[in-house]
């Protein structure tokens, strides 16, 4: 298997995914002759032309409208939202009209589209440019919602996504395009939807995870190892739908679980997941559920400060620790 | 007698609008009739005053261009071929109503007629129709879409996002603006600075103009030539029409911001009477046989309600359906 970036591996999903079917089409802001601000979008003007990868104006809401509009006219539309921040000028546009129209108009009309948006905090790019807002989307009905951890399932989900017949809000994370790994070249290789995976095996405790809290999860379950403590692994990578089954099996196979989120901790997905484990592993649960997430500020600027609002691998070691010793 | 509506359209043609101008008024007021029986509940925004807008724009189009609309859209349904009685019974709530008693009121679609929707969020429809736009020029379709939306719609960013975008890649999107002077109860002067509104597409260099919307023969014709410009350029063009709602914004206005006499003179320009009015004189119609079509529509809309009142409500099972493919 071929080694490559998530980036790369985002942009080969859309080459093989335009290739395959001239109904895939792709438009957002700098998409095309910049070739997108991450470089999701290289190479793609050059191999598609103007007709399908297409600049837009800076009108955020519009672009998803505009995607709503196409899919509806029989195309399959790849929106790019420069990033996940400014989706928030979208909102009307993603949630009452995508998230509704299939099932206000009784279900007779499909919208096969997808919005990619990157997003996530530590780069120093201050409050208005590092929000985790899945939370906001998970929470509203009408879409799916996937956010792969690595490359493999950065192609597999996004081509899944792409062929989907539902929209799908697609979120990928800045501080892991430059991240490597191996890559199915298989054009058919797929990652189902709504397809949870434990990416590492362990017995004591469950870390929850997605995104890049996924790979920070890897990392402390590594250090965890070395002090004899066994950490399963969960990445979620769709939060809808949402995989509980595979994270319910682990919970109750280890008995302890950490839910690490990068978004605001109030009302935040995180208590969600730990209110499914507490319903469904009640009688299983050795102790409560921890939580690690974003602190409740906005994201403050100085590198110093930064670190403190955004998760870190040994946030996730002492919450795993405090689930070993804690008893109710 | 030289003829001037026949110079425009056949016989045929004149009465079938007229004929639809009946059967949306008949429609209409029989919801207003419901809605205070309570048979039809939640929010009611009826067109009567309106009707020589949805008619005469819509015979102005082809059959296969799309029609996207905003909340106070029962006539454009119907007009396109929507069955009344689908229609009332989505109003009601029932099963067997246009979206299955989903949508309501204000989200009627039938993609079948390519009747694209009626959208509650003011203005949510202007990007809706620029993507349709581009998914028909993209398959290279030959259609276009027409946008219709109210005065109050274009202090929305999303009015000028649209009309920008659609210069910019150059859509067929014919932009119809019905023009009735409020935005629920804030008079069109003020809340927009330029209240000109087709004056207002300049700063997108899009065409425009203003027509008569209380006439139906005027209107038919502006779009059809608009339409035909926006499929000879595949660019946007903008109409506003001119006209006026009898009743209030919804079922609970009771419209105390405009006074009688302002009312009334909007009456006399009922779109109906004098639409009958030429057809007779002209010698196109008599009287009694325009009657007769009044008639006609009265018992339609009396069966489409009784459809409605007999359907049966959705079952319970129904919630969960129709979110995911």
């Amino acid at each position: 298997m071929p080694e490559m970036t998530y980036r790369d591996a985002l942009n080969l999903a859309l080459k093989e995914e335009m290739r395959r079917d001239p109904s895939v089409v792709t438009w957002g802001e700098d998409v095309a002759l910049y070739e997108g601000s991450f470089k999701v979008t290289r190479g793609l003007l050059a191999e598609f032309g103007e007709e399908r990868v297409k600049d837009t104006p800076i009108s955020e809401n519009t672009i998803i409208g505009v995607a709503i509009g196409a899919a509806m006219g029989g195309l399959r539309p790849v929106a790019e939202l420069m990033t996940v921040n400014f989706a928030l000028l979208a909102m009307d546009q993603l949630i009452n009209h995508m998230g509704k129209i299939r099932y206000m108009f009784g279900g007779q009309i499909n919208l096969p589209m997808v919005v990619r948006a990157p997003g996530g905090g530590g780069s120093q790019l201050a409050a208005q440019h590092s929000q985790s807002l899945e939370t906001y989307f998970m929470h509203a009905p009408g879409f799916y919602l996937a956010l792969p951890a690595t490359p493999a399932d950065a192609k597999g989900l996004l081509k899944s996504a792409i062929r989907d017949n539902n929209p799908v809000i697609f979120l990928e994370h800045e501080l892991l395009y430059n991240s490597k790994g191996e890559v199915p070249d298989d054009p058919e290789f797929l990652v189902p939807l709504g397809s949870a995976e434990v990416k590492r095996p362990g017995k004591d405790v469950t870390i929850v995870a997605y995104s890049r809290m996924t790979v920070l999860a890897l990392q402390a379950a590594a250090v965890l190892e070395k002090e004899g403590i066994s950490c399963e692994v969960v990445d979620l990578r769709s939060l809808k739908p949402l995989d509980t089954p595979t994270f319910v099996d682990s919970v109750k196979r280890t008995g302890r679980a950490v839910v690490v989120e990068e978004c605001w901790q109030t009302a935040g997905l995180g208590g969600h997941i730990a209110s499914l484990i507490y319903e469904q592993c009640f009688d299983l649960l050795l102790a409560p559920v921890q939580r690690v997430s974003g602190l409740d500020v906005p994201m403050p600027y100085s590198r110093k400060l930064e670190k403190l609002c955004i998760p870190q691998v040994e946030d996730i070691v002492k919450a795993v620790k405090e689930t070993l010793t804690a008893k109710y | 007698m030289d003829s001037k509506l026949r110079a425009e359209l056949p016989d045929h043609d004149l009465l079938k609008l007229y004929e639809q101008m009946v059967l949306c008024r008949e429609f209409e007021e029989a919801c207003a009739e419901q809605y205070t029986k309570g048979h039809i509940t939640g929010f009611l925004h009826l067109y009567s005053g309106q009707e020589a807008v949805a008619v005469g724009a819509t015979a102005g189009l082809h059959k296969d261009d799309y029609i996207l609309s905003a909340y106070r859209e029962h006539p454009q349904a119907i007009v396109r071929g929507a069955d009344p009685k689908r229609v009332m019974a989505e109003l009601f709530g029932k099963a067997t109503g246009l979206c299955k008693g989903k949508g309501g009121s204000m989200h009627l679609f039938a993609p079948e007629l390519n009747f694209m929707g009626g959208y509650a969020i003011v203005g949510g429809q202007f990007p809706i129709a620029v993507g349709l736009a581009f998914a028909a020029k993209y398959r290279q379709e030959g259609r276009l879409v027409a946008c219709f939306f109210g005065d109050g719609a274009v202090n929305q960013g999303t009015f000028h996002e649209a009309l920008n975008w659609a210069r910019v890649w150059e859509l067929p999107v014919l932009f119809v603006c019905e023009n009735n002077f409020y935005g629920i109860g804030t008079e069109v002067h003020r809340s927009s600075a330029l209240a000109d509104i087709h004056k207002r597409t300049c700063g997108y260099d899009i065409p425009s103009e203003r027509v008569d919307g209380m006439d139906v023969i005027a209107v038919h014709e502006t779009v059809k030539r608009g339409a035909e410009w926006v499929r000879e350029q595949s660019r946007p063009y903008l109409i506003e029409a001119m006209t006026y709602r009898f009743r209030g914004h919804s079922m609970s206005d009771p419209a105390k911001y405009r006074s009688p006499a302002e009312l009334e003179i909007w009456k006399a320009r009922d779109p109906l009477p004098n639409f009958a009015r030429r057809l007779v004189e002209e010698g196109i119609a008599t009287a009694e046989g325009l009657k007769e079509m009044q008639a006609t529509a009265q018992v339609e809309v009396q069966e489409a309600v009784k459809f409605a009142e007999e359907s049966p409500w959705p079952e319970d099972s129904e919630v969960f359906n129709d979110i995911y493919v």
